[in-house]
């Protein structure tokens, strides 16, 4: 991943990107492009980090159409975030059966140990948090996910987030 | 031990590559359909079983694929549901992690059945190590001729495609989940006309769960009228249940529809009971938008008698003292849990899904997230329990789709059935926030049930 992305700077997708995106539209019949926009949305999110205006755009020319169809479709959807992020988003599950195995008090302990609230980055820029709606993994819970390849933790406990968060940190510093 | 048609070989090492499953017959649905029947008589197949739509509707998939439209040279359509968002389900994501092949063989039979030669699997967004677990897979049996030009000699095309969602619940609505993946906002389309007459890019389209999909591959080896035989009446075959809550033992079960609701919950083979050796409190049989239950209600019926894991038996009673089988996602709450907690819980997650294309529900879901609120930090009125009701007799049946039905259930059963809990925040709003209600009368009968399964 790139380092965070100054917003006002036009975006220039590497030809790696640009044949991943191919690769997505052979996937739909002639004329139906936009079928793309959802997982080329990802691909972007996941080399810059977020979905900046200026990638937008640049989305919207590569599949010919209009950037507002980029922009109601990235606002609309819960993953795609539209301003930058930690490099590392920690994605608690906050719903029903994960809230009656513990997940506040889990996202208490993440909050008190980044010392960030929810949405906020941390100093270092490595790591922000925020409660998500069910992730489908209620048997497991608390549950929580970390993009861009949504792994997943399970069975949280302070300590297993404390283990994590320590890991995390030890291989952005290598 | 009951028969188990779909996670039979779930514990195969290696399982979830081609040639572990081909060797335990996986893909011999593929052989027989394709080569030994015609699309007509693999839709007759599933009619016969009686299979119902897994994702939560309960329709029949046998009547839906008939419906599809078939009008010459226009493309049609297969899409599997695997936006699995219900909280309380977990089904889908176990079976596409563990079994991936189970739901691309099922994938091939359905789209022979139907005659698409395109299919897509819409899998929910978040689940994108599954999304890489199904593209191997397909990669796989592509290269083993099950998929691709031709298949098996039978001159029968097929590309199938795995499309990932952006996080909405709202697109496990069929209509949303179309619009959805045709890279557009998830807001439900009007209906009528249904998907079977113009679905994905206008064309006839079919969408079914990841689970249904998958009981096709049985239904196809054994054929519809063994599959009927499991189960019990109209619920026939076997279901996949997501057990969940304060549970000793949560995990996917494969059930037979009709088993006792006290043998899946208390036996040793299922739940285990409940965790830490706490009494039941109440239980959401379906996922988070069918009505919950007390324990006592779930147990027997109001005519005390036994409940099952069934359509009918969970729904007897109706509104009033049933619930449904939805889509299987099972949560157990313990003494310790909070009724109007979890209501407020369940309130904000419909409001913070709703799609927003429907005023009753873009603002119902809101009020009911903000009364329920103030309930549970101890700022409740005593008036509050009536206005909830009437916001959700105000949603219900008043959007276009059942988000805004999803959304009103929970709340009004949980004031149906629990209105003391709601009265004792608002009478006792300090010792609310310190402590919970607990158990109360309704598990009047359950200590001596306990004892029985014990």
């Amino acid at each position: 991943m790139l380092s965070v992305q100054d917003p006002n700077t036009p975006v220039t997708f590497s030809p790696e990107l640009i044949s991943k995106f191919a690769d997505v539209v052979s996937r739909y019949p002639e004329g139906k492009q936009k079928s793309a926009l959802l997982p080329i949305l990802h691909l972007v999110q996941a080399e810059y980090g977020w979905t900046s205006v200026p990638a937008m755009d640049k989305v919207a020319e590569y599949l010919a159409i209009q950037p507002i169809e980029v922009y109601e479709v990235a606002s609309f959807y819960t993953m795609y975030f539209l301003k930058p992020q930690g490099k590392y988003v920690l994605e608690v599950c906050r719903t029903g059966p994960c809230e009656i195995v513990g997940a506040t008090p889990i996202m208490q302990h993440i909050e008190k140990t980044l010392g960030v609230k929810e949405g906020e980055v941390t100093p270092d820029g490595l790591f922000s948090w925020r409660g998500v709606e069910c992730l489908a993994a209620c048997g497991f819970g608390p549950v929580l996910q970390i993009g861009p390849e949504y792994t997943f933790y399970e069975n949280l406990t302070p300590e297993s987030v404390d283990q994590l968060i320590g890991d995390l940190k030890g291989k952005a510093n290598n | 031990m009951a028969r188990k048609l779909l996670l039979e070989h779930i514990n195969v090492p290696g399982i979830n590559t081609f040639d572990v499953y081909r060797s335990k017959g996986g893909y011999a649905a593929v052989e027989k359909a394709l080569k030994t029947l015609t699309p007509d008589e693999v839709v007759e197949e599933v009619k016969k079983s009686g299979l119902r739509g897994r994702g939560g509707a309960g329709f029949p998939t046998g009547m839906k694929w008939s419906f599809l439209a078939k009008p010459e040279g226009v493309a049609r359509y297969l899409v599997c549901n695997a936006d699995e968002s219900e909280p309380g389900t977990f089904k889908d994501r176990y079976l596409m992690t563990h079994i991936p092949h189970l739901l691309i063989e099922g994938m091939i039979v359905a789209s022979f059945a139907l005659g698409a030669k395109t299919s897509y699997i819409y899998v929910r967004g978040e689940m994108m190590p599954q999304i890489r677990i199904l593209e191997r897979a397909i990669a796989e049996a592509k290269a083993k001729g099950f998929l691709g030009k031709n298949i098996l000699g039978t001159g029968y095309d097929l590309e199938l495609y795995v499309q990932p969602g952006g996080g909405a619940y709202i697109c496990g609505e069929e209509t949303a989940l179309l619009e959805s993946l045709e890279g557009k906002r998830g807001n439900p389309r009007i209906k009528p006309p249904f998907p079977a007459i113009a679905g994905l890019y206008g064309c006839p389209t079919v969408v079914n769960n990841v689970e249904s999909i998958a009981a096709v591959v049985p239904i196809i080896n054994e054929g519809g009228d063994e599959y009927a035989k499991l189960g019990i009446g109209r619920s026939t075959g076997t279901k996949l249940i997501s057990a969940g809550g304060n549970l000793r033992k949560p995990g996917v079960y494969e059930i037979d529809l009709g088993l006792p609701v006290e043998e899946f919950l208390y036996s040793d083979e299922y739940c285990g009971g409940i965790a830490n050796g706490k009494r039941l409190k109440a239980v959401v049989a379906g996922g988070s938008s069918v009505p919950i239950l007390p324990a006592n209600l779930f147990l027997k019926t109001i005519n005390n008698e036994p409940r099952l894991m069934s359509y009918e038996s969970l729904a007897d009673g109706g509104f009033v003292s049933g619930t449904m089988m939805g889509s299987g996602g099972f949560i157990a709450y313990d003494e310790d849990q909070c009724i109007v907690r979890n209501t407020w819980n369940f309130a904000r997650f419909y409001h913070h899904e709703s799609c927003g294309q429907c005023s009753p529900c873009r603002e119902g879901t809101g009020w009911m997230e903000k009364v329920l609120h103030r309930l549970e930090y101890g700022h409740g009125k005593m008036s509050d329990m009536d206005l909830l009701v009437d916001v959700s007799k105000k949603i219900e049946g008043n959007t276009i789709c059942p988000l805004g039905d999803a959304a009103a259930w929970p709340v009004a059963s949980a004031i149906r059935h629990f209105r003391d809990e709601f009265e004792w925040h608002v009478t006792h709003p300090h010792e609310a926030t310190t402590r919970n209600f607990g158990i109360a009368h309704y598990a009047d009968p359950l200590p001596k049930l306990e004892e029985a399964a014990g």
